[in-house]
Formats: structure tokens, sequence, C-alpha cells
């Protein structure tokens, strides 16, 4: 195809030959890995950083004087810097180590909601939230009496822009909008929502789980608030990612889990919190899947974003077209702006049953509500087949999906 | 004389071993999915259904003579045909039969993730609530 001709600098065999897992059988047929969203495969870089880690440096982190603590703790202070620069965020202690995207909106959610909503005061959410950006944000407003607005999402998998402006008041304290939608792909207009937010005096979260691997990520730029990022998503280790947030919020934020590491002072009297980012780092950290967290960052750069994200768009726009020749085949989500999710549904076959012959034949999607369940009613759907593109598939790859689907459709019909 | 369902699972590992392809195999199931009798609508309400993560299951069983007949539909076929398998097994066989079963067919077929966690297709709940709706049956007997 012309389109693959045309990105210059990016050879995805050689993209190929770093993922090691990408040269595995599945039923004995050559693995095509289709649910990126799900969770990325991870470079050797990321298993060799590891691995090294433990082999050579391991010793708990910020405590120790001995060499092994030292130099664990620069290589993990060195992915604080690497997120940094990869985000562009003003200041590396805005950048707080969590467990990934779910535990940074607890974060917020426990914190800073907790600390700054009211009774009457309001939340936005979105109709495209995962459960991770729905369920804190409705414990937070048991707690504190504030009330859970959510823009409606339109037939082609778009935000109701018209509604959010009506939504949107003085009463608005927190805006918590999904960059890309993990269900359909989405990418929402967050710099418009972040402006409009902020007219009001509200703050704005980003759920970055989805973007951050595709799209080139500028927290100043986008003037968020808060931004969330699994690391497992951007073919790093899984349990560990990052909550970045603006030094003035983070400030005045309480800890949210007390224990080593987060304290300047203790005694029983009073306890002093330590500066940031420590101050929400309670405890011994995930101290090797961070460390190596850094090579996944490495790797990305090292592609380049831009090359990936054209790369990947050429393959959207291939699988979308090929899908779409397939009879009773409906992509859902036909938003203008996607990341390289394509999510469909086949007329009188259940996705459950297209899931289990794909998986027959090598063939690794998603199938069901990928915990959009909001989303899922609304479109008025039990679920859908999920294909997620990384930069290490290939149109060859796409080929072998519609191959089986066809299969899969003329077995199940 | 109703076959036992030690009987009855060595039948189907006996159909199943005349299959060398995967396609072969879960052409037979979805077969057996689409010949399942249908749970009419009434039946196909909250209290019944078994939630698995992405299909529904849908069961109802009664106690006639000594015996659990049990009637089951889903929204997708494969685990219908799954689900069909299960009926052949279990239905007509006493509570305490029902309660011992092993199922041991289901591995022996090659069907053994679909009992997997990930699956949640509501199979290992489907053959829970089925020893369970056996169980109530036999206190219900003992009480009598």
């Amino acid at each position: 195809m012309q389109a693959v001709a045309e990105n210059i600098g990016f050879d995805v065999m050689a993209v190929r030959k770093q993922f090691p897992v990408l040269t595995r059988m599945v039923k004995g047929k050559p693995l095509v890995y289709f649910d990126n969203a799900a969770t990325a495969q991870k470079p050797q870089a990321v298993i060799d950083a590891l691995d090294n880690y433990y082999k050579l440096h391991n010793a708990n982190i910020h405590r120790g004087i001995h060499s092994l603590a030292e130099e664990a703790t620069a290589a993990y202070e060195a992915t604080r810097d690497t997120v940094q620069h990869f985000i562009n965020a003003p200041q590396r202690e805005e950048i707080i180590f969590t467990r990934g995207v779910t535990e940074s909106i607890n974060l917020v959610a426990y914190t800073w909601g907790r600390t700054n909503l009211k009774a009457g005061d309001e939340i936005i959410i979105s109709g495209m939230e995962h459960h991770s950006n729905i369920v804190p944000w409705q414990l937070i407003a048991e707690m504190t009496g504030a009330v859970l607005k959510v823009i409606p999402v339109t037939e082609n998998g778009e935000l109701e822009m018209e509604v959010f402006y009506t939504l949107l008041s003085t009463k608005t304290k927190l805006v918590a909008i999904v960059h890309a939608s993990n269900s359909l792909g989405t990418i929402n207009p967050v710099k418009e929502i972040i402006v409009a937010a902020h007219a009001k005096g509200a703050v704005v979260l980003v759920d970055g789980a989805q973007s951050t691997v595709h799209l080139d990520i500028d927290v100043q730029d986008l003037d968020c608030d808060f931004f969330a990022i699994s690391s497992h998503k951007v073919y790093g280790p899984t349990g560990t990612g990052v909550l970045y947030g603006k030094t003035v919020l983070l400030e005045a934020m309480p800890p949210f889990m007390g224990g080593g590491e987060m304290i300047k002072d203790v005694s029983f009297e009073k306890t002093t919190w330590n500066d940031l980012p420590y101050k929400f780092e309670a405890g011994t950290p995930n101290i090797a899947d961070t460390v190596a967290f850094k090579a996944a960052i490495d790797f990305v750069n090292s592609v380049g974003k831009i090359a990936a994200l054209n790369y990947e768009n050429d393959l959207l726009q291939y699988a979308t077209n090929q899908l779409e020749q397939i009879d009773g085949l409906r992509i859902v989500g036909k938003a203008k702006h996607k990341v390289s999710v394509a999510s469909f549904v086949i007329e009188g076959v259940h996705p459950q049953d297209i899931g289990i012959l794909l998986d027959n034949q090598g063939v690794a999607v998603r199938t069901g509500h990928h915990c959009t369940q909001p989303l899922m009613h609304r479109l008025g759907l039990p679920g859908t087949i999920r294909a997620s593109f990384a930069m290490y598939n290939t149109k060859e790859e796409i080929d072998v999906l519609i191959a089986a689907l066809t299969k899969a459709i003329k077995l199940l019909r | 004389m109703v076959k036992t369902i030690n009987q009855i699972e060595e039948e189907i590992t006996d159909e199943f071993s005349l299959f060398d392809s995967w396609e072969d195999k879960y052409e037979y199931i979805i077969d057996m999915g689409k010949k399942l009798l249908p749970l009419e609508q009434v039946y196909k309400k909250e209290e019944n259904k078994i939630k698995g993560c992405q299909s529904t299951v849908w069961m109802v069983s009664e106690f006639k003579e000594g015996r659990v007949i049990y009637r089951a539909e889903s929204d997708a076929v494969i685990v219908k045909g799954l689900v069909s398998m299960l009926i052949r097994v279990l239905s007509g066989q006493t509570p305490d039969a029902i309660i011992n079963a092993q199922l041991g067919f289901i591995d022996a077929i090659g069907m053994k993730q679909h009992l997997a966690q990930t699956r949640s297709n509501g199979l290992l709940s489907m053959i829970k609530q089925m020893k369970m709706d056996a169980g109530v049956y036999k206190a219900q007997q003992q009480m009598n």
C-alpha cells in the first residue's frame, strides 16, 4: 500500500523484532495480538531492564547509604525525569508514581476530592468513561454530597459538546474526562474542555490510559490539572503508572496513604508530610517495574511517536476498510478523530462467539463491554468485538483477522 | 432405564473423538446450541439469570419423580452448545448423582478452557447452580 510507503523512517519489521512474544504460536498458529488497548506487549529492552534491576541493583530506595541503594534510587528517579520530559511536565516533583490510572484517579478523588468538594458541587464526567473514571467519583459524590453530571455521547461515539457547555457552571468543581476512549477509540477535544472548565474555575483530570501510547502528550500545552498514565499500556511493565498534577494543587492536597517515605517527622503528637512527590508515595513502591518503565519510554522515543502514529493511523484505516467489506458487520464508533481502535458488531452473532472462534485461529481480540457498561447501554449493545492496534501490528495481520472472522461467521451462521 | 451420568459423558467423549480439527468440534457445539429448545420468554427473567461477564444464561429446574429436570438458554450460541451438553448429562438424574458428578468430559473433549476464570461465560456458575438446585431438591426430599 502506498500509505505505508509514505511512512518514511518507520520500519515495522525492525520494531517487531524487539518484541519476543510476537514470535510465539497460539493454538498452532502465529499469534496475532490485537488486544493492545487492554495491555501492550513488552520490548526486549523492558524485559532486560527488569532482569538487570533484580540481578544487579535491587535495594530499597531513598534510604540506605550503600551502593545498591544509591543505584536503585538513581534508576527509579531517572524514570521520573524521563516521564517528566515525555509529557513535558514543568517539574519532576509533579510526577507521582502510582500503580496505574485507576490508582491515580482514586488518589485525586480521595485527596483533592474529599477536601474540595461539598454538597451541591458538581463533577462532570462523560458517557464514554471507563469504570475507573466513574466509580471513584460516585464514591466521593456519596461521601461529600457532590453531584455527578454526565456529558452524553452521540451515535457516532463523540461527546455532545453543546450539552457539555450547558452542564458547565460555577457549581462545576471538577471535570474528569477520558482523552481517548478504550471502547471506541474516540479522541476527545480535551483542550477545548480544559479551557472552558478553567473559565468556570473548575479543575480538569484527563484519563490518559489510552492516549499516552499513541498521541504526543504535552501537559503544559493541554494545561490539564491532572493527567493519569498506566505504564503497561505504553509497552512498560504492569503495576506502575503516573499521576501528573500541578504543583499548586498537589501541595494543597492531603496525603493519600500514610506510611514510610511520605513523612518528614513522625511523633505521636504530630506528623509532618514529606515534600512532593514523596508525600504521595507511601511505603516501598514498585521499584523494579518503575525502573523498567523508563526503558519503555526510551523505546517509544527511539521509534518516534509521530512516525508510529502515522503508521497506526494507516493500520486503522486499512482495518476499517477491510472490516466494512464483511456482510452484516458494523463499525461502532465513527468519530472523526480516533486512536487505532476498531470496535464492531456483527448482525445476528454474539461478540463472545466471535472471540472464542478467533482465539482458535491465533487472533487475540477483546469482546464484551470493555469496562464501559454505561456506554454500551447508551449504544444499545451487549458489547462489541474490539481489535486495537499497536505500532508492531501489520496489514498482513489484519488480513489474518479478516480471514479468521469470515471463517468464524461461516461457522456461526 | 435411564443412562448414568458416566455413560452419557462417555458417549459425548466418543462423539468428539471423531473430530480432528477445532472447526469440526465447534461446528458440532454450535449445531447443538442451535438445536437447544428455546426457553419460553416468561422464564427469561432476572431471577433465572446466571450472570457471566459477556453472555447471559437463563436456567430453570424442576423436581419430578425423584429426578431433576433442567432447561436453559443463552444469548451466545457456543455457550448454548456447552449448556446443551450439560443438560444432556445432568437433566433427568437424581440429586445425589448430580451433586457428585465430576464432569470430566469437558476436559476430555478439549473444552476445559471454557471453565477458566477468564472466560467469565457463566458456564462454571451454571454448573454450580445446577448442583445447588439438586442440593435444594435433596433437602426437600429428606424433609418430606
